[in-house]
């Protein structure tokens, strides 16, 4: 394609551009428009609101709204058990997909395999036997009761994507480091680290997304606020009163955590794109 | 990451097992020497990835196991003492119960619409990102990436009230078209539902196909279409001759991973219908067994039929379609 583009090119990559963009965020803007309507225009049936009103964000954020508690202790449940899981995932995923990329073992194609079939393993083939196990052995309703099946989630993609950004990484470089005069700890430090921090980086985002959009874990293992992560809670929220539809504020929770996804999104596309693909497709 | 610089770096040669021993060491000795070092790096091997291994048989070998031995008892936690031993007997009646195969026939359904307006607009899309000028290819990049990252039960309540008879504004919006009027309850039939639900499945999983296929793009070789193009191909031509033969791998992959995630829909149906109307899908309806009822045996027994129902899409994938996983999958 050359560099110049015709008129007739300008406005048909603007008119694609915009069905692009409408496609992808309408939703966003609709739930969004939806957050800031007051609880007489919830059922305007217009798509802006015809009053702007920030109630929905106060009965969830501010003191003494009515389901403020519900929803902070989900937000905090989710963040804490989220960024645990991916913690320990990309950990163990890094060891592995170290061993993966460097070493020659037997077994290398037995993990891989493994990974794969972990991650087309239907969640909910796994949450009956795990709620009645977890009841009886105590870890129902709590944080440890959620992180351990979302290693079933989190750790086959990070092994995948990790082995992929591993392969590419040039080793040999370290031991070039070497030979100029730097001990194997500084070769390590100074050369690979920086190599390896970016795949690291990715996979953990990567790995933090699917923990956070947990649902089905999150309503069949929790009962209480003590471990219910956003998802579910927005599932049982109830109305300020028994006959009001909750519809203003779980539009309002769900705004409040799609903020965090779409500052990602912006911030970290290239990664998350070369992430994504990295682990699927030969490169 | 340029292309050549990882052409490089995958012709990177294995590690030497035995630097600079097999010249002046007898052959025999060289022999032991390998042997130890490659036992050393085997086990070095398993000490760095074993953990991960572990972990993983553990959150899902140990229970699904545990799901099959549960299956074969008639088992409630409501009456835990009167569990007893029932065989196959749970599958006998899930299978010869008409809910059953009607949530098939509607999980069924569901993946294979879904699949196919995935591929068609994510194939769309993966070729509108192909040609866009960088710039614009970030933000189209970062665009999709919001409904890919945006989690599954917010997009469930952003399309359900968008469509809701109370709340919604598409009955006023598109009155226009026919059989859509402010008296349209969607959520109260089955067809319209099964198309919202699709609607916001398709939505948030679209990115994901559309990425998986433009990196398969990427690998179509670009002086083929050239070639092609001098030859007078038609753009259609050029698209069905030499751009899909060249990347049939990736499009395998990316329909048969989210045909298994279309499958196991849940989210979506559970925040909109929660399987009223017909709309029910598997994951429902084990869901609604175990934790709803706490009929532990048979919801067991739909969990292992369920997991039977993957294998079998797997199989059906890898034997009759050739997917080659490992291979599309970066495994050398």
């Amino acid at each position: 394609m050359g560099s110049v583009l015709s008129t007739r090119a300008r406005v048909w990559w603007a008119v694609i551009t915009v069905v692009v963009l409408v496609g992808a965020l309408f939703p966003v803007l609709s739930i969004l428009m939806t957050s800031f309507k007051g609880p007489s225009e919830i059922n305007s049936g217009t798509f802006l609101p015809p009053q702007w009103s920030t109630d929905n964000y106060e009965q969830i954020l501010a003191t003494g709204g009515s389901a403020q508690e519900l929803f902070l202790s989900a937000l905090r449940n989710s963040v804490g058990i989220s960024l645990i899981a991916t913690v320990i995932a990309v950990v163990l995923a890094t060891l592995a997909a170290y061993a993966i990329a460097r070493l020659n073992f037997p077994g290398k194609r037995l993990i891989l395999t493994t990974a794969l079939g972990v991650s087309i393993f239907p969640v909910v083939s796994i949450v009956t036997p795990l709620f009645n196990l977890w009841r009886n052995i105590g870890l129902y309703d709590t944080w440890p009761g959620l992180i351990i099946p979302y290693l079933s989630l989190t750790l086959p993609i990070s092994i995948w994507t990790l082995a992929a950004f591993f392969r590419q990484i040039p080793w040999e470089l370290e031991q070039a480091a070497q030979v100029d005069g730097a001990t194997p700890w500084q070769a390590f430090r100074k050369v690979i680290v920086p190599l390896a921090a970016p795949g690291v980086f990715t996979t953990a985002l990567i790995a933090f997304f699917i923990a956070w959009n947990d649902f089905i874990y999150g309503i069949s293992l929790t009962s209480t606020s003590a471990a219910r992560p956003v998802p579910a809670a927005l599932a049982f929220f109830t109305g300020a009163s028994y006959f009001e539809e909750p519809t203003g504020a779980i539009s309002a929770a769900a705004v409040v955590v799609t903020i965090p996804v779409v500052i990602l999104v912006v911030l970290f596309q290239r990664q998350i794109v070369s992430g994504l693909t990295q682990g699927a497709v030969k490169g | 990451m340029s292309a050549d610089t990882r052409g490089a770096r995958r012709a990177q040669p294995e590690p030497d097992p035995a630097p600079g021993a097999t010249d002046l060491v007898p052959d025999k000795k060289a022999k032991a020497a390998r042997s130890d070092r490659a036992r050393a790096e085997a086990r070095l091997g398993w000490y760095l990835a074993g953990p991960a291994f572990v972990v993983m048989l553990a959150v899902t070998l140990y229970p699904i196991l545990q799901a099959f031995y549960d299956s074969l008892f008639n088992y409630k936690l409501t009456a835990p003492d009167d569990r007893s031993f029932v065989g196959l007997g749970n599958y006998v009646v899930i299978l010869t119960d008409p809910v059953w195969w009607r949530d098939f026939a509607v999980t069924f359904l569901i993946m294979v619409v879904s699949v196919v307006v995935e591929l068609v607009l994510g194939f769309a899309l993966a070729l509108v990102m192909h040609r866009a000028i960088r710039r614009l290819r970030g933000l189209l990049r970062t665009a999709i990436l919001v409904p890919y990252g945006i989690i599954t039960v917010v997009s469930a309540f952003a399309w359900f009230y968008a469509f809701d008879i109370t709340s919604g504004y598409v009955n006023s919006w598109f009155d226009w078209v026919p059989g859509v009027g402010p008296d349209l309850n969607w959520f109260a039939h089955q067809g319209t539902s099964l198309f919202v639900i699709i609607a916001s499945e398709v939505w948030k999983t679209t990115p994901f196909i559309s990425l998986l296929l433009l990196a398969g793009l990427a690998q179509v070789p670009g002086d083929l279409e050239e070639a092609a193009k001098v030859d007078g191909a038609t753009a259609w031509q050029r698209f069905t001759r030499v751009i899909v033969p060249n990347m049939k791998a990736a499009i395998m992959v990316a329909v048969l991973f989210r045909a298994l995630d279309a499958f196991r829909i849940f989210d979506n149906v559970f925040i909109m219908t929660n399987g009223a109307n017909n709309t029910e899908v598997l994951s429902l309806l084990a869901y609604r067994t175990s934790i709803g009822q706490l009929q532990i045996g048979m919801g067991s027994a739909i969990s292992v039929l369920l997991f039977l129902c993957v294998l079998g899409i797997c199989f059906v994938a890898i034997k009759l379609f050739k997917v080659d996983l490992a291979g599309a999958r970066g495994e050398s």
